[in-house]
């Protein structure tokens, strides 16, 4: 990748990002999220990560996001009116976040950091050589990420789904919701 | 190949951009999406390092967080409807009690 495309991206980047965070409607941040995630992908791809790069775009660019935009359609959330949140606040994070940012950028480009290249291999980022490293050395982590997507799936469920009120809608007896809760909880906890 | 001072220095900023997002916005949602801008952040040094290296662990590491934020997302996802069907609210200010 030609450094003038890199500093063009990483600027795009940074705007983007930078819109997720100020952008009032949630909406507007959503979409600057997935314009920061597709550039992201572009950068994963120049660094010859070309299958990562492409399941950024598809998972994360794609599903992960449209679930985000059911979620703001399901809420109907619309644009924050009037201030939000206290002054003192924003000032707070916004230098806590550039100490941050001052604090990683003098780590992360200490000398110390700087690696000895190596020659990447033949098929280097391909979806052979993933694969491979993926059913051998990390078998078993793959197999667990499996176990934890199946959870996730039951608890996202168990989760949003309306939960049926013995007691009627205006939830009298607020002790007996609480034990339909925990009747409904122990399964997760067991597993 | 691009510098890797250059990469790290992106992968902060956006990292600390997210910090920043959590810190001062109070919709959920949004404080929601900062932290996917953080592992994103992650996962762009990991690759940038991993190239570096000639090491397809990085990529294998991006992979798995890649699922664990999905299925974060989801479960998330899934408390927030919760919360705002009970609650009516997605600001964190006002989500003060643990239980009702």
């Amino acid at each position: 990748m030609p450094p003038f495309l890199y500093l063009f991206l990483g600027a795009l980047a940074i705007v983007s990002a930078l819109g997720v965070v100020i952008q009032r409607n949630p909406i507007h941040s959503l979409l600057s999220l997935i314009s920061t995630l597709m550039i992201i992908a572009i950068l994963f791809i120049g660094e010859d990560a070309v299958v990562v790069g492409f399941l950024q775009i598809i998972v994360y660019a794609g599903a992960i996001m449209v679930l985000f935009l059911f979620v703001i359609w399901l809420l109907n959330l619309q644009a924050e009116s009037g201030p939000t949140g206290h002054i003192v606040l924003k000032i707070f994070g916004s230098l806590a976040a550039a100490a941050l940012a001052t604090e990683l950028f003098l780590f992360l480009a200490a000398p110390h950091l700087q690696v000895k290249r190596f020659h990447e291999p033949a098929g280097y980022g391909s979806l052979e050589s993933l694969a491979g490293k993926l059913f051998t050395d990390y078998l078993v982590a793959f197999e667990v990420t499996s176990v934890l997507l199946l959870a996730a799936v039951v608890g996202a469920v168990a989760l949003a789904r309306r939960i049926p009120n013995a007691a009627g809608e205006g939830s009298s007896d607020p002790r007996a919701a609480g034990a339909i809760r925990a009747a409904e909880a122990s399964p997760r906890v067991q597993r | 190949m691009i510098p890797l001072t250059y990469m790290m220095s992106l992968s902060a900023i956006i990292f600390a951009i997210g910090v920043a997002g959590v810190i001062i916005r109070r919709n959920i949602l949004v404080m929601f999406m900062s932290i996917e801008l953080m592992l994103n952040a992650v996962n762009l040094s990991f690759i940038a390092l991993g190239s570096r290296l000639g090491s397809m662990d990085g990529q294998v590491i991006v992979f798995f967080v890649m699922t664990v934020a999905a299925a974060e997302a989801a479960v998330g996802l899934g408390i927030i409807i919760s919360i705002f069907r009970n609650r009516e609210t997605v600001h964190a200010d006002e989500l003060t009690l643990m239980r009702w």
